[in-house]
């Protein structure tokens, strides 16, 4: 996200919101919560909590409790497990770790936090004002 | 033009993959790795949500003896992944019969 970017930002969130609120569908506080410009760092956010598993791109696959996480999808996972601990015996003592974004290659998702109508009206949302 | 001509437009390349939101989508990943799934979601960055996804690795394998190649395909099925952009290659929306 370019600097100049950030400050119009501020208040076009608030616009965005009372577009939602406009559009009576679904115009609970729940839907208002992804609407934040940056989509997927504003739905990691509300996966906070909740257990995933992070693949890196060196095929170390990472579950975990999300702890929390940033605009560049730098992540914070606790009480976390190697999937394969046999291949990496070495990750056996790691209980807690800070990944790097960039190393990311997927994020296996919890069925029960994905809200796909929410993530469709967020998607447009950005893809018009992107 | 009315918001639904606006909607249905394609300006841009990214409006090919706006077009194919929530319809099965082919993806095409850095390290020999594909993946078919619903879509969700997708920013400018082509970092995607995708829903019911079946992965596939192709890897090459050497027999020890022959030296011949042959390669391998792995597929699992994920309910919901998060795909990061910068390991994506290729999106193709849904073929329309």
């Amino acid at each position: 996200m370019s600097p100049s970017r950030v400050v119009p930002l501020t208040f076009a969130r608030g616009a965005i919101e009372k577009i939602a609120k406009s559009r009576s569908r679904r115009a609970d506080v729940k839907s208002t919560r992804v609407l934040d410009v940056a989509l997927f760092y504003s739905y990691f956010k509300t996966l906070v909590g909740k257990p995933v598993t992070v693949e890196l791109k060196n095929d170390l696959a990472i579950a975990g409790t999300l702890v929390s996480v940033d605009q560049y999808l730098n992540i914070k996972l606790e009480n976390t497990r190697v999937t394969d601990e046999a291949r990496y015996p070495h990750m056996r003592s790691v209980r807690n770790c800070f990944i790097r974004g960039s190393v990311v290659r997927y994020v296996q998702l919890p069925e029960a936090a994905v809200d796909v109508d929410i993530l469709h009206d967020a998607t447009r949302r950005e893809a018009r004002g992107a | 033009m009315s918001a639904a001509e606006e909607d249905a437009a394609v300006r841009e390349p990214l409006d090919l993959i706006r077009l194919a939101l929530d319809e099965k989508v082919y993806v095409k990943l850095r390290g020999d790795r594909e993946a078919r799934g619903r879509l969700h979601a997708y920013d400018q960055h082509l970092n995607m949500i995708l829903g019911d996804v079946e992965e596939v690795i192709t890897s090459t394998e050497t027999d020890e003896e022959t030296f011949e190649e042959f390669t391998k395909t792995t597929k699992r099925s994920v309910p919901f992944l998060f795909i990061r952009g910068d390991a994506v290659t290729l999106v193709s929306p849904p073929l329309r019969s």
